[in-house]
């Protein structure tokens, strides 16, 4: 019997009852997966196999604990995602005995409900997926992994973000979020995000996989990759579209800082072959994480905004 | 040279601070935020990028720090801010959460959101016109939402020629009226966010300040354990009944401790029911605990089985809260559609969520002045008055003096679900007939908010 999980004393005070900030935001998130159980009927966890969406899960999992977690998972399939991280999706979701539903963009584009765009980046697509299984499966609040930090569009979202039934976000039309007084209240049709990372960083989910002790997929980690330059990106060998002939192939030791699309998904040189060799590669970083390896947040200064206005995670 | 092991054990033990800016729109906010940002080595090369490059096209011949931190399209082509941004930067001392507020009166609702749930707020005014209106709003913002700690940055030091007398008397007027309205901790502090004097580096021009730059004061401010000294407050979220084989009879009471400790063996009583028992256990996170506190999220597990649900309290039988279905408060309007006397609404409160009436709006607040306005029938956005509503059901509140976190409420629009007001349960500097004896009058006309 412990007297504390977790216990760091605050260097900054003599207080007896201090938390560190790592346990500040699991409390918070914790708190904000409670809220939602408790004040929803039919929540849904966004859950790709990449960092951010584990430690959701990782999350949910502690929050309800010895329970299940009482929501399904859903997962926009680009058609163009590591085969990694696909099959660490699927070894979780047994592992946990979870229900998975897969909204495929690939299914999209067979049946003609969707063009492929003419530089085969698959991202932007996900959203009318999205925003249709969300209708159809009737869910009334969606848990996703962004975090403020990421990019200035995300910086003024809420954490539990109201989206019409056209699953768009108005900046203006967001309530105001006071205290950790979380409203959730909608009109039927009308669904709210929620985003219980919002107040973490990129070091911060690194230090709490690492704290956790929580497995991730291989391609997290340095290993050798067939890859090739694109727009100033490494990006991976594969059949969804590279490279092309003007295009060089070359074997790099890399790994991944973050994990979407192949098309859209660059990798960074890294022989960081470990969780305290990648927390010590990124404490130093001078590049923040979707500048490093996102080729679809580069589009237009404004691109976020927009996409989240459509209805965008 | 330390191992990454010991460099990690280092980050993870840090702590979080909370804080808010506020400042009028040509007080250098922004530019003081991407000061601390960039100067914190917080700004990372591609940001400064984007931030060089967008400077360059305008033909500025230095990149535009505020840049860094207006994101939306309609900001940038106003050059406000239209809404509460979050930051996020890190020193080796501490993890910083930043509530970027707008000063622009239109948006004062903002600076309550930020304020809600900050440590620390800062408040900027410009050298060349010391405390205006704005500044005092801002500061009876920070002292109704009980923000424990508040920093007066005073900027733009570089075009009053760095005097010490332009400092002196703009501090001592601030904070004679912060502390008239009960800001318990005021720090000023001379910079100048354009040349970076006193934002991350100690000024080389004004040697006669002896005092932290604002980022050393942000390090060692003592983040406030308020919470853990108040009678402990147990709002229950959600009820965990596995019912599983494994754990055919756990009943477990989840939610996030809102104030005070709770230890095993302890005598409670749920709330509003009134029924006792003890706490059988306490888990954290998976984690069997004897003791926990605020703002820790658990479970409890209590010796006898009784009907609690999402919504009760669950508090320390010798300091539970009263209940009441008469609640009087301060509230801060925040929606577009006004409230009136009459009214029908929700109010939520920690879990619950109860009907209410609106029975009367004794007064509203004007902050310039902080005169009060009896009986003005209704509150329009960005009002801050009195009001008494009536409930459905009992609440267990204390006094929003005696815990920002269950003396504080919303009031929601039953129809379409809009956030309607914060409330802060009890009496504030609002409810006090006249203004403190050193408020000074208002020196312009027309700016009710």
């Amino acid at each position: 019997m412990t007297t504390a999980a977790h216990l760091h004393t605050d260097s900054g005070s003599d207080a007896p009852y201090a938390l560190s900030h790592l346990d500040a935001l699991e409390s918070e998130a914790v708190h904000i997966f409670r809220e939602v159980a408790g004040e929803f009927e039919k929540p849904v966890i966004l859950f790709s196999g990449g960092k951010d969406s584990i430690v959701m899960l990782h999350l949910a999992l502690k929050a309800f604990a010895p329970a299940p977690v009482p929501f399904t998972l859903l997962h926009v399939d680009t058609g163009h995602n590591f085969p990694e991280v696909l099959e660490y999706r699927d070894r979780t979701v047994a592992r946990h005995g979870l229900r998975l539903h897969v909204a495929s963009v690939q299914e999209y584009i067979d049946a003609g409900k969707l063009r492929e765009r003419p530089d085969g980046t698959r991202n932007p697509l996900q959203t009318v997926p999205l925003t249709e299984a969300i209708q159809s499966l009737k869910f009334d609040a969606v848990f996703g992994g962004g975090r403020r930090d990421e990019e200035k569009a995300r910086a003024k979202e809420r954490v539990f973000s109201l989206r019409d039934e056209f699953s768009q976000w108005d900046p203006r039309r967001q309530r105001p979020e006071l205290w950790q007084l979380y409203n959730g209240r909608h009109a039927p049709g009308e669904h709210v995000r929620v985003f219980p990372l919002s107040n973490w960083t990129e070091l911060d989910v690194w230090q709490y996989i690492a704290r956790e002790g929580i497995e991730l997929p291989e391609i997290y980690f340095a290993h050798e990759r067939e890859v090739f330059l694109r727009n100033g990106m490494w990006l991976t060998a594969g059949e969804w579209g590279g490279p092309k002939e003007s295009e060089t192939p070359e074997t790099r030791l890399i790994r991944y800082r973050t994990v979407g699309d192949m098309s859209c998904t660059g990798a960074v040189d890294s022989d960081a072959t470990s969780l305290d060799a990648v927390i010590a590669e990124i404490a130093v970083s001078r590049l923040t994480e979707r500048g490093a390896t996102r080729a679809d947040d580069k589009m237009s200064e404004a691109a976020m905004e927009d996409r989240k206005r459509e209805g965008y995670f | 040279m330390t191992s990454t092991t010991e460099q990690f054990a280092d980050v993870s033990a840090t702590t979080l601070l909370r804080f808010a800016t506020a400042g009028s729109v040509d007080d250098g906010k922004s530019t003081l935020v991407g000061r601390l940002l960039h100067d914190s080595k917080s700004v990372l090369t591609d940001q400064m990028e984007a931030v060089e490059a967008v400077s360059a096209q305008r033909g500025q011949d230095t990149p535009d720090l505020a840049l860094l931190t207006d994101g939306l399209r309609a900001e940038r082509e106003q050059g406000i801010t239209i809404d509460v941004a979050y930051r996020y930067f890190a020193t080796a001392r501490r993890r910083f959460i930043l509530a970027d507020t707008p000063g622009h009166v239109q948006y004062t609702r903002n600076m309550v959101t930020g304020a809600s749930t900050a440590d620390l707020a800062v408040v900027l005014v410009d050298a060349r016109n010391g405390v205006i209106e704005q500044t005092r709003r801002h500061a009876a913002v920070a002292a109704l939402l009980r923000v424990p700690h508040v920093v007066l940055a005073v900027n733009k030091m570089d075009l009053v020629g760095y005097q010490e007398s332009v400092f002196a008397a703009i501090a001592e007027e601030f904070t004679a009226y912060a502390s008239d309205l009960g800001v318990p901790e005021i720090t000023a502090i001379p910079i100048s966010a354009l040349a970076g004097d006193n934002v991350v580096d100690a000024s080389a021009n004004m040697d006669w300040y002896g005092g932290p730059t604002v980022l050393e004061h942000l390090e060692t401010v003592p983040v406030s354990h308020d919470l853990t000294a108040c009678p402990a407050r147990f709002p229950v979220q959600y009820v965990i009944r596995p019912q599983s084989a494994e754990h055919p009879d756990y009943r477990g009471y989840a939610g996030q401790i809102a104030s005070g400790v709770l230890r095993v063996g302890e005598a409670v009583t749920v709330l509003p029911s009134g029924r006792t028992s003890v706490i059988e256990g306490i888990d954290a996170l998976g984690e069997p605990v004897d003791i926990a506190w605020a703002p820790q999220s658990v479970t409890l597990r209590l010796k006898d089985d009784i009907d609690i649900s999402r919504g009760d309290l669950i508090a320390p039988s010798a300091n539970a809260p009263a209940t009441t279905q008469d609640v009087e408060a301060t509230v801060c309007h925040v929606a577009d559609q006004p409230l009136a006397v009459g009214a029908r609404v929700l109010i939520k409160h920690t879990t619950r969520t109860v009907k209410a009436i609106v029975k009367e709006i004794p007064s509203r607040l004007t902050l310039d002045d902080l005169s009060q306005h009896p009986n003005p029938g209704q509150l329009v956005a960005n009002d801050i008055g009195r009001v008494v509503v009536r409930t459905a059901e009992p609440l267990a509140l204390d006094a929003y003096a005696d815990s920002r976190r269950t003396g504080s409420f919303l009031l929601i629009d039953p129809a379409d679900g809009t956030t309607l007001a914060a409330g802060m349960a009890g009496e504030s500097f609002a409810s006090k007939a006249g203004p403190p004896t050193s408020a000074v009058q208002a020196d312009e006309e027309g700016w009710d908010f």
